[in-house]
């Protein structure tokens, strides 16, 4: 390991380098960490934004605020941006931060490719949010793009659109590959496999599925490109093509991709559960394996998105019973997660706080998910705001709340301070009312059979969508809270020990608070 | 520094599945979606050559019924001579379909044939068919264009009534590549 830095000589290499170019070129995880989470909050609020167009639009049923078409841009960009721009960056923020931090590693396997897949992002949702300024305006086909909406009767501005998933795709790719070769080759001596903390094991499995997947959307947008630009008919009847073959490719992606959401926050979870309950994990090894269950299950179960195309009833009753055996690993997890808590010595800080309300409404969004599950269900709640209500409920408490969760465990290690935790409480409830308020309606309009994705809607679903639109101003005011309390924790506040929470485990907490530029130079010990 | 080469190696192998991962979805999966249609019937695409006895079954009689769509933006008037008609099963089956361009440009079109019931669809045979080809009509020309097929014996007897659809794109811009025989 020539590596390895002595300390007592090389200056230069102790501190960050001064001014702008610091961020460009740094090849530092933290650095590249810090710049993914914030590179996320701004694409939160972006997507966020929209989400408030959408919601005051349906404040009121007909047109009040914005056109139809300008409505269909907002529902797509918002689908993108947040699965794309906010809760996929988040994640990998966070792994560029902790894993090396969790593993004992120095930094990741490849910093230079770690920044350079941080750089394509900026590069990405640039051209992706230009479409909205170009004549015929920029995705109005949902975030899922079907052909041949997408294909035959998108706007101009597709051909951006593609580009900008390409580079998207790429740019997760090679974060994958990145957090895959830290894991599998930069562990601390003794760090074995089964003794990594369990945010390091979901996100290895995460990646997995990200290099397994996210070529198929590349492949899949490619597809669509050379339809729109070069003659062929994948997805064209016309030529031969088939539009049902696009769903089952995108969808090919799309369900890993849905796990890809959520596995890490299992993982943040799985940390900060144990150590505000002041008890080990229970059924770590079992946590392990249902990790890996859920993964190999999310290739298999596609074709429930797509239940209504006319999939012979073999085909149904296979994607059916797949889909419903997901609740056997998951509900592992839950149960993991409660038994950690039966017994133990808890209280609630903020990470604490969001972690029991995630285990609470992401079950809430499992039960959901397991109703739509049921194919000849499924038929009446197809398209329904009841599956807005389930995504939601399963990627804001699920995801969302891992990740405030993962920010407000982890911040006194990344800033040095403790955050100021009665406005992280506010933070907290203010979220935890505003999110419920925002979504729970939406599974009685769905039942009732409001469709989704339309700017208007029946008389009779007016209440409850008020009630929607309340919840959801709520808990998006709710978050400038969130950056102001983070601001707030960076600028000053209590000094944070190395390790501030007394059952926390796990190496970051063996470094000081803030971590230093680099750390575990010299690889630490692990028993 | 056998890590760095460790890496290397690791980092080689991840390409590579990413590399199969994307030639799976573009160049494997609509390969055998196709199959997997063709096989099951499923979107109604129908089967290949017949190969059951020729041989008529007089007892069965089918009714076989015709639809003719037209795909958004195409202007041909186009239909079936007839709206249906009742065949025995292993018997070879004709109609004709008629298609007017009205428009003052030459113009080109592709139909793209489905039969309903999905699962009748692997039992129903084209042995000729307007939809093998693509069609140019000059402005104002009409042509008769026909088709010729054998409903299986072993069609499900419980299926009494088949729908034959052809919905007519207009690919003038595009041209794309010839259609594969269904």
């Amino acid at each position: 390991m020539s590596a390895v830095i002595d300390h007592g000589h090389t200056d230069h290499h102790h501190g960050p380098a001064k001014g702008l170019m610091r961020w460009v070129l740094t090849t530092n995880h933290k650095d590249i960490g810090t710049m993914y989470l914030w590179f996320s909050f701004c694409m939160f609020l972006l997507g966020g934004s929209m989400a408030m167009v959408i919601r005051a639009e349906l404040f009121q049923p007909g047109l009040q605020i914005v056109q139809p078409e300008f409505f269909n841009q907002m529902t797509t960009m918002h689908g993108l941006i947040m699965v794309f721009g906010a809760v996929m960056p988040a994640f990998v923020g966070l792994a560029n931060w902790m894993i090396p931090l969790m593993i004992g590693a120095p930094d990741m396997a490849l910093p230079r490719m770690n920044n350079f897949s941080f750089w394509l992002l900026p590069a990405a949702f640039g051209l992706l949010i230009s479409t909205l300024f170009m004549e015929g305006g920029g995705p109005n086909f949902g975030w899922t793009f079907y052909a041949p909406l997408s294909t035959t009767y998108g706007p101009e501005s597709t051909t951006f659109f593609i580009f900008a998933i390409h580079l998207m795709g790429i740019s997760s790719i090679m974060g994958a590959i990145n957090v895959v070769a830290t894991i599998l080759n930069l562990r601390a001596p003794g760090m074995t496999l089964m003794k990594m903390p369990l945010f390091v094991w979901t996100w290895l499995i995460t990646a997995f599925l990200l290099i397994a997947v996210m070529p198929v959307l590349a492949g899949c947008v490619t597809m669509m490109l050379m339809d729109i630009h070069f003659g062929t008919s994948f997805f064209n009847a016309a030529g031969g093509g088939d539009p049902v073959l696009f769903q089952h490719v995108f969808w090919f992606f799309g369900h890993p991709e849905v796990y890809i959401m959520i596995l890490p926050a299992f993982g943040a979870v799985s940390s900060i559960i144990p150590a505000f309950a002041r008890k080990p994990l229970f059924g770590y090894t079992s946590m392990v394996y249902a990790t890996g269950a859920i993964a190999f299950l999310s290739f298999i179960v596609w074709a429930h998105h797509m239940f209504t195309v006319g999939i012979p009833l073999t085909g149904e009753l296979f994607f059916m019973y797949a889909t419903m055996l997901i609740a056997v690993p998951t509900g592992v997890k839950v149960f993991n997660w409660a038994s950690t808590m039966w017994q133990g010595s808890m209280t609630f800080e903020a990470p604490m706080l969001f972690s029991v309300a995630f285990v609470i409404l992401f079950t809430i969004g499992g039960f959901s998910g397991l109703m739509l599950a049921i194919a000849p269900a499924d038929f009446q709640y197809h398209d329904t705001y009841f599956v807005v209500a389930h995504f939601h409920y399963v990627l804001v408490p699920g995801a969302i709340f891992g990740i405030f969760a993962s920010a407000y465990y982890w911040l006194p290690k990344w800033t040095g301070h403790m955050y100021d935790e009665t406005l992280a409480k506010l933070h907290f409830w203010m979220s935890f009312i505003g999110m419920n308020l925002a979504f729970f309606p939406m599974h009685f309009v769905g039942l009732a059979g409001m469709p989704r994705r339309i700017p208007d809607y029946n008389m009779m679903f007016a209440n409850f969508n008020m009630v929607s639109s309340i919840g959801a101003f709520m808990f998006g005011a709710t978050q400038l809270l969130f950056l102001f309390i983070v601001i707030k924790c960076i600028r000053g506040g209590k000094p944070a020990p190395a390790k501030p929470w007394d059952g926390a485990e796990g190496l970051e907490w063996t470094v000081p608070s803030p971590a230093p530029y680099h750390t575990f130079s010299t690889p630490p010990e692990v028993k | 520094m056998n890590e760095t080469i460790g890496t290397r190696r690791l980092v080689i192998r991840l390409l590579a599945v990413v590399v199969v991962m994307f030639c799976f979805g573009v160049f494997v999966l609509p390969p055998f979606y196709d199959a997997m249609c063709r096989v099951f019937g499923i979107n109604g695409k129908t089967a290949g050559a017949y190969q059951g006895e020729q041989m008529v079954d007089e007892q069965r009689q089918v009714r076989v019924q015709f639809l003719a769509t037209n795909a958004a933006g195409m202007v041909w008037e186009f239909g079936p001579q007839a709206d249906e008609m009742v065949v025995h099963p292993g018997e070879v089956g004709d109609m004709l379909f008629v298609a007017y361009n009205p428009s003052d440009q030459p113009m080109m079109a592709q139909a793209v044939p489905s039969v309903s019931p999905s699962r009748a669809a692997a039992f129903f045979h084209k042995t000729e068919c307007f939809c093998f080809t693509q069609q140019v009509l000059q402005p104002g020309e009409r042509i008769e264009m026909p088709v010729r097929f054998i409903v299986d014996r072993d069609l499900p007897q419980d299926v009494k009534h088949l729908t034959l659809g052809y919905t007519l794109f207009d690919i003038t811009a595009s041209k794309p590549p010839v259609a594969q025989a269904p």
